[in-house]
């Protein structure tokens, strides 16, 4: 992509660039292209609801890494949910934290990335793709890498806990890759937390290759502090007749952005995008999401609904492209909102790139208020009003919630999805 | 019981109502006849406190409180049911979840104790057999999907389950075929008490042969223009509404 570089942010990060001796030419590479093209600013396309350099200019005052916190058992405790019983992976200021973290490495391996040096990183989300990445590639310190043996059926939910504290600087860079070899079936939950209510910048990359008729469940759910920024890029290479399934739940921050990008790289994949966003205050999501379509016989499906109050904004952006090659595809994509409030804004696009003939695709969106026919219906029956917008809202959104797979973080989610309807709308 | 005087409404700015007088006793059954456009459905609407209809003018009373300062959840929970013309689809709330929910929110403004869910199932299925209504359709989403007769029964034992003292029946003849009517009669029929009173809103008078009704009203262009015992509706089912309409002009002006 071509960038219009905003030289003021850019500049503030290359500011505080500190030389790392593995993986110089990933960072060389990432370096190059910030110098070049730099981050995003207001007029490109890619980011035009989202002011994201604006904002970090105007809300980050340390623009070096973020140091470790100390984390004691006792302060992870509470944010693990009820029923969870499997393994557990804690970031603290987006690295890897052994002292508090659980991994039995029960059918695979677990390594930070300077141990592995694995060569894979970079290859799926590439540097060119986001300015983002390229800004990960130059400042992520130390990341994880994950690799799910063959044929190996992990039972219980993998658990990563982001715990996010802008201590000594503001800048927070996760990196993961995650290797899930041929006929591997494992789901990973992930959870970020923020330790106090202060501004800080997360910019984490995740990467994913699913194998050979591989299955993997991938759930996220955001609710950082009401200062928080983050920009979330999330890609995925889905091999043949291998599922890949995202579920992103997004209800708090300052601004959130999410660039979730699954490659369907062979026959007889499925990539599933599931997404929720109940955005009250001023918070900010925007969620851009891709799905290329290489091979014949795949199968693609998209749900993102969003509920808005106050002056909250939401953006979708959802990319279908299906190559010539790609006979046979279903792709379906829908996306509806709920507007609470004059001054919430949602501005949602699809984008369909069809060059295939023989395929089925389709799209909608829907942008309204409550269905004030429902509401008096509930009303009529002697359900109070507000009572009733919460049934309501939450019939709307749980339609999302349904498509997580690990019970227990399903009823985690229901349970504050609930309370956020019952109480701030 | 209800006491309707010179009630006036409108919908954006147009007149609809222009100055109903009613009386309903306990116990008694009042007939609403009307062509198309005559109000019928505002008059329910109205009573039942939907919003996009003002009120202009006059009162409506019922059980010694104003009715109309009353938000449509009060309406209800003082005992006003109105079984809807067009029951609503509502995707992702449950049937039952959803009717737990009113019946415990109708028993707590009555001051009673919120019913559990065994004693709440218990109840449902005594009031099922009423509108012979089937478990499978309460497991699914409210009205998703149902028949035009399965949403009109579902009315009914709403009806059933909140225990109205005024029940409102909003067209819930049209659209039914002959079974379906029946059994929704016999399921309002069943309802009925000396303490009860029912208003059916109806366009034809086939819905008086299941639930005859004590009084007939016939309503033209937002007036009560004539009333009468059942026979009122034979001999307009007969005539047609044609002489009605030309008895109402006449005297107007």
């Amino acid at each position: 992509m071509t960038v219009i570089k905003s030289n003021k942010s850019t500049d503030l990060f290359l500011d505080h660039v500190v030389s790392h001796t593995d993986f110089s030419a990933l960072r060389a590479k990432g370096l190059e292209f910030l110098k070049e093209k730099g981050l995003p600013a207001l007029k490109e396309e890619e980011y035009k609801f989202t002011a994201i350099s604006k904002k970090l200019e105007q809300s980050i005052s340390r623009f070096s890494t973020a140091e470790n916190i100390p984390l004691t058992q006792e302060q992870i405790k509470p944010h693990i949910f009820e029923g969870f019983n499997g393994d557990l992976v804690v970031f603290n200021n987006g690295v890897f934290d052994p002292s508090v973290s659980s991994v039995s490495k029960k059918g695979y391996t677990f390594e930070t990335l300077s141990e592995n040096q694995p060569e894979l990183l970079g290859k799926i989300a590439k540097t060119e793709k986001d300015p983002f990445v390229a800004l990960n590639n130059v400042f992520f310190e130390d990341g994880i890498y994950i690799k799910v043996g063959k044929n190996q059926k992990i039972e219980q939910p993998i658990l990563f806990l982001y715990f996010n504290q802008a201590n000594k600087g503001e800048v927070i860079t996760p990196r993961l890759l995650i290797e899930i070899e041929d006929g591997a079936e494992v789901k990973f939950l992930e959870n970020t937390i923020s330790l106090d209510e202060e501004s800080y910048f997360s910019n984490p990359v995740t990467e994913i290759k699913v194998g050979q008729n591989a299955h993997v469940h991938y759930c996220r759910f955001q609710n950082e502090n009401r200062k928080s920024i983050s920009v979330n890029n999330f890609e995925v290479d889905i091999h043949k007749d291998a599922t890949f399934t995202s579920v992103v739940i997004s209800m708090a921050g300052d601004l959130v952005r999410n660039n979730l990008s699954l490659n369907l790289l062979d026959t007889g994949c499925e990539g599933n995008m599931y997404g929720l966003y109940l955005l009250n205050g001023k918070t900010h999501v925007d969620n851009h999401t891709n799905v290329d379509h290489t091979k014949p016989h795949c199968q693609s499906n998209e749900l993102y609904k969003g509920v808005l109050a106050d002056s909250s904004r939401g953006i979708f952006n959802g990319k279908i492209f299906v190559r010539q090659d790609a006979q046979k595809t279903n792709a379906f994509q829908q996306n509806n909102n709920i507007l609470l409030s004059e001054d919430a804004i949602v501005n949602t696009k699809p984008q369909l790139e069809i060059w295939a003939d023989d395929v089925k695709c389709s799209h909608g969106c829907t942008t309204g208020q409550l269905d004030e026919e429902a509401l008096f219906y509930l009303q009529a029956r002697g359900i109070g009003k507000e009572n009733a917008k919460g049934l309501l809202l939450f019939a709307f959104a749980g339609e999302v919630l349904e498509y997580i797979a690990v019970d227990s973080f399903k009823d985690y989610c229901l349970h504050l999805v609930q309370e956020r309807l019952g109480s701030n709308f | 019981m209800l006491s309707i005087k010179n009630l006036h409404a409108s919908i954006e700015g147009t007149p609809i109502l222009r100055g109903i007088n009613l009386e309903v006793k306990p116990g008694e059954v009042h007939a609403i006849m009307g062509p198309n456009g005559s109000g019928k459905s505002t008059l329910a609407s109205v009573l039942a406190g939907r919003e996009e209809y003002e009120v202009t003018e006059g009162e409506v009373i019922f059980m010694g409180k104003n009715l109309l300062e009353l938000s449509p959840e009060d309406r209800a929970r003082e005992g006003v049911f109105l079984a809807f013309q067009y029951p609503v689809e509502i995707p992702g709330v449950s049937s039952t979840n959803f009717l737990r929910t009113a019946v415990n929110q109708v028993r707590e403004y009555r001051g009673l104790e919120a019913l559990d869910a065994v004693k709440f199932l218990s109840i449902m299925k005594e009031k099922m057999k009423l509108v012979e209504i089937d478990q499978k359709l309460l497991s699914r989403s409210l009205n998703e999907g149902f028949s035009g007769g399965e949403k009109k029964r579902n009315e009914i034992f709403q009806m059933a389950m909140l225990e109205p003292s005024l029940s409102i029946l909003d067209e819930t003849d049209s659209g039914l075929d002959i079974d379906a009517l029946r059994i929704v009669s016999n399921g309002v029929n069943q309802l009925r008490s000396p303490e009860k009173a029912t208003i059916v809103v109806t366009h034809y008078q086939r819905l008086l042969d299941y639930i005859v009704p004590d009084f007939v009203h016939v309503l033209y262009n937002g007036r009560i223009v004539k009333s009468g015992t059942k026979e009122l509706a034979m001999e307009l089912e007969e005539k047609g509404y044609d002489w009605i309409k030309e008895e109402a002009d006449s005297t107007a002006v």
